[in-house]
């Protein structure tokens, strides 16, 4: 499989993401489409980390090489399971103050 | 089109209808099974990829863990159709097209890129995305980042339950 | 012993450090111990400088470090020790320890702060001066040169409350500023003539006939700027106007620096020059005109000031003007002799002015003083050594040098002499016209002051004293060969000045302008206590005298014909060019700026999607023009 058709793929799944995030303006669902992009990071590092396997496979049956980016992919799971916790902790407190998920309420920045 | 290819380009389609079901849905809740479509079909990615031990995680952590708490956080808020907030039309078509536009040079350096298209993903072989084989990098070049990474949950979980807590003063007031 | 040098401006810049940062927390006492302590410290240390080169020790260069490398040139900081500059080094380090100790006398009413001020720049000064004596090369000088003029305008200004005093601040930094710009554009020319600044190689590749470095041109064009910077300092027609007014500074400033040790930079830095000097016919004949009219005019002037610093304003610009005639006619022994003199008697004056004031409670006019001489001892004693000394009556110091300069301008050209000898004369009558006036007759002033009159304490009258001494004695060390000296200053200075033309003049012609000169000044002394002793003159000149009064009206002259029409410049340019030129063009920028941001803020609506629309839209810009180099047609073809 041409490693094109795997970047393309992800490109697509990542700026349905941020076409997700431009669009909507229920905080959760913002939410979801940042963890929509980071999947898609993560299948394409998968994705050369196969590239590389494969390259370096033709000589050494036994290589490692390519392990590092699956290693990376889970160490990105991990913080997004933190990072899930803390920002679905925000969206409920933000929800409690204004009884509201609208980030378009979040507008503080201006000021 | 051999059997690989067949269950490539079907995942691949059924991940990116899951995504544009993902924005387009009105109830929350479907946006969240639809994400959980998504995150199956990216783990079949994995599995294509030869790549077990991710595949399983993704599920697990992702499909299970994470969208069940936002099945909760959504469920206690009592969200549904009618109290979802609505951008204007403009802003959407807006937002389409600067991804549109993004996408779309984004995807012409992928096509000037002459190294990029020669290269190929090699499906089948390798042993990397075992657990075993993982297990053994991740304990010995990685375990220093494995600690610090618990040492980040324990602070998410703190700061979770921070933040999470009730406000005492804005009660009282 | 050559490596001590360095030490030597290292005291009183340690001394301007600790005075200057702590003035606010240090007591009185503490201070005036630092300011005295580190200029005396500079004095010992330049002492036993000045004797190893006395006795035969080489002159020496100590370079510091590089100062500016360039690939052409190389300036380096250093220091050069030789018999000229261990001379001035001791007149400054000397006279500077005396008025600090006078100082912290007289100066004892101000507030702690104000006196930290006060000896901080004291010893700045005493830094920047001792920079510009040692220097190795002009750059260094300079920068001497820039700090006591900066000096000189902090301690003018030193009461700064008073309008007047900033008034004259700012003219004498203008003045000088006028001057300095000489000295930076003569520096250029040598730079870019000879590729050096440093003494030996300028005066070396000067003098080198062979390379035909300089041409007539260059040296007059050279040392003529360098003299337009000494008159800016020394106070010479036509920028002598900011000298007088420099008296607006404290008494014991006006001794030290506008009377014995800044003034006479640029003396010091012809006679450091003297080899360029020499070397245009053309400059050394101004030098003298210039110098003698100085003398004379700055004198007329004196005659009729009745303010008594005044008086030693004008006279002192009046002897700067001898000390240039000496130059101009090649005696250069004899005009660093008169600085020497000059330094101590004029100091001595000052100090004794100073004393007069502190015990007049800072009443300057001499109209209102008179018969002193009962209630102010030891001040009346040493000041009348000084005007002795100042008038040229043997022994005293003033006369040694006077009459070198007099005798070298006599066989120079017999009329400088004769003017020479008239401006001595003035110089005699006007010094005694003040004497009498001060402290002879009855008092004038008031009850109030009368009662209060009281000699003052010895911090201020030991410096008076030992400055009388020298004033009597200085003269010793030049006395010239007629009357059976050695004239040791002469021997002590030859090696770095070039050869003086030998006195053409028989002995007995010598014998007869000494005693042709001394009768005169002795006549005009006599003529002036005789005169104003009895009945000072109390109404305001009229006729000539008022002329002279006025300053020959000098001050109003350059008002008129620079002044007035600069400003009337400077008012066309102020009310049309700047207003509506310049700033019309900065007002139109801001607003368009003003209204094209109001425009752009409505963009920042602190909405987080808006941002991170402009961040994706952005983004794919980016990427388009740098992957394409903004080839959108090329890019439109990549995609499909």
């Amino acid at each position: 499989m041409p490693i094109s058709n795997y970047i393309i793929f992800c490109l697509t799944l990542f700026t349905i993401g941020i076409v997700g995030v431009l669009v909507r303006r229920n905080a959760i669902i913002v939410f979801m489409c940042i963890e929509l992009m980071l999947n898609a990071v993560n299948l394409l590092l998968v994705a050369f980390s196969k590239m590389h396997h494969g390259a370096a496979y033709l000589t050494d049956k036994a290589s490692l090489v390519g392990a590092e980016a699956q290693i990376f992919v889970f160490f990105i799971m991990v913080v997004a399971a933190a990072e899930v916790s803390v920002g679905l902790a925000i969206i409920v407190m933000m929800y409690r103050n204004t009884h509201s998920i609208d980030i378009n309420f979040l507008n503080r920045l201006k000021n | 089109m051999n059997l690989v290819e067949i269950a490539f380009w079907g995942l691949s389609s059924l991940a990116i209808i899951s995504a544009i079901m993902v924005l387009i849905s009105k109830n929350p809740v479907h946006s969240v099974l639809w994400l959980i479509a998504v995150f199956f079909a990216i783990s079949g990615h994995y599995i294509l990829l030869n790549a077990q031990f991710l595949a399983i995680v993704n599920l697990i952590v992702y499909a299970g863990a994470i969208m069940v708490l936002f099945l909760f956080v959504i469920m206690l808020m009592n969200l549904n159709k009618e109290r979802d907030p609505q951008k204007n039309v403009w802003i959407k078509l807006a937002g389409a097209v600067s991804g549109g536009c993004l996408l779309m040079v984004l995807v012409s350096l992928v096509k000037q890129a002459n190294e990029v298209n020669t290269k190929q993903v090699e499906m089948g072989i390798g042993h990397i995305g075992l657990i075993k084989t993982l297990g053994k990098v991740l304990f010995t070049d990685f375990v220093v980042p494995f600690e610090i990474s618990s040492v980040l949950f324990l602070s998410a979980m703190v700061g979770a339950v921070v933040i999470g807590k009730k406000d005492s003063k804005l009660e009282n007031n | 012993m050559n490596k001590l040098v360095y030490l030597i401006p290292l005291f009183p810049l340690i001394g301007f450090l600790i005075n200057g940062l702590c003035r606010k927390s240090l007591s009185k006492t503490f201070i005036s111990v630092i300011g005295s302590g580190s200029i005396l410290a500079s004095f010992i240390v330049s002492l036993i400088l000045f004797f190893d080169v006395k006795s035969g020790g080489a002159m020496a260069v100590n370079p510091l470090f590089t100062f500016i490398q360039t690939s052409t040139l190389k300036i380096d900081f250093a220091f050069q020790v030789d018999q000229l500059s261990s001379l001035f080094l001791l007149i400054i380090t000397g006279i500077g320890f005396l008025i600090h100790v006078y100082s912290a006398s007289y100066m004892h009413e101000e507030e702690p702060q104000h006196y930290g001020r006060y000896f901080a720049y004291l010893n700045l000064f005493v830094f920047s001066m001792l920079l510009l004596v040692l220097g190795a090369n002009y750059i260094i000088m300079f920068i001497g040169w820039e700090g006591v003029g900066l000096c000189s305008y902090l301690l003018i200004g030193y009461w700064f409350k008073n309008n007047n005093y900033n008034y004259a601040a700012k003219k004498a930094f203008v003045m000088n500023r006028i001057g300095d710009l000489g000295f930076l554009l003569a520096v250029f020319w040598i730079i870019n003539k000879l590729g050096t600044t440093d003494y030996h190689q300028v005066f070396s590749l000067a003098q080198d006939s062979s390379k035909h470095l300089l041409s007539t041109f260059d040296v007059t064009a050279i040392t003529l700027l360098l003299f337009v910077g000494a008159m800016g300092k020394s106070a010479q027609i036509p920028l002598y106007t900011w000298l007088p007014d420099a008296m607006a500074g404290p008494t014991p400033v006006s001794a030290l620096i506008h009377a014995a040790t800044m003034v006479t930079a640029g003396i010091y830095m012809i006679a450091r020059s003297n080899v360029l000097f020499s070397m245009s016919e053309v400059t050394m004949h101004l030098i003298a005109i210039i110098g003698l009219a100085t003398a004379l005019f700055s004198a007329t002037i004196a005659i009729k000031q009745n303010d008594i610093k005044k008086v030693l304003a004008y006279s002192t610009v009046s002897q700067l003007g001898y000390m240039f005639l000496g130059l101009g006619v090649g005696a250069y022994t004899g005009a660093v002799f008169h600085v020497m003199t000059h330094a101590f008697f004029k100091a001595l004056l000052f100090l004794g002015a100073g004393s007069v004031i502190h015990a007049m409670h800072h009443e300057q006019d001499i109209r209102n003083m008179g018969g002193l001489k009962k209630k102010l001892p030891i001040t009346h004693i040493t000041f009348l050594l000084g005007c002795i000394a100042i008038s040229g009556i043997p022994p005293f110091s003033g006369f040694f040098s006077k009459d070198e300069i007099l005798a070298a301008a006599f066989a120079h050209n017999k009329i400088y002499w004769v003017l020479g000898v008239a401006g001595a004369a003035m110089t005699a009558f006007y010094m005694f016209r003040l004497y009498a006036t001060t402290f002879l007759g009855s008092f004038r002033g008031t009850h109030d002051q009368e009662h209060h009159l009281h000699e003052s304490p010895k911090a201020m009258t030991y410096p008076l004293i030992v400055l009388a001494i020298l004033s009597v004695v200085g003269g010793m060390i030049g006395i010239p060969e007629l009357m059976g000296g050695h004239h040791e200053l002469h021997h002590f200075l030859s090696p770095i000045l070039v050869s003086e033309k030998a006195h053409e003049i028989e002995h007995s012609t010598e014998w007869m302008l000494m005693g042709i000169s001394v009768a005169i000044a002795a006549i005009a002394i006599l003529f002036a206590i005789n005169k104003f002793s009895k009945k000072p003159e109390m109404q305001d000149a009229e006729g000539f005298g008022k002329v002279l009064a006025n300053k020959w009206y000098v001050d109003e002259l350059y008002d008129t014909i620079i002044v007035k029409p600069l400003m009337h410049i400077a008012e066309l340019f102020k009310s049309i060019v700047e207003k509506s030129g310049i700033d019309g063009a900065v007002n139109g920028v801001g607003r368009l700026v003003q209204y094209s941001s109001r425009q752009v803020r409505l963009l920042q609506s602190g909405q987080v999607g808006s941002y991170i629309l402009f961040m994706v839209l952005a983004f794919a810009l980016i990427i388009l023009i740098w992957v394409n180099d903004g080839h959108i047609y090329r890019f439109l073809t990549k995609i499909f």
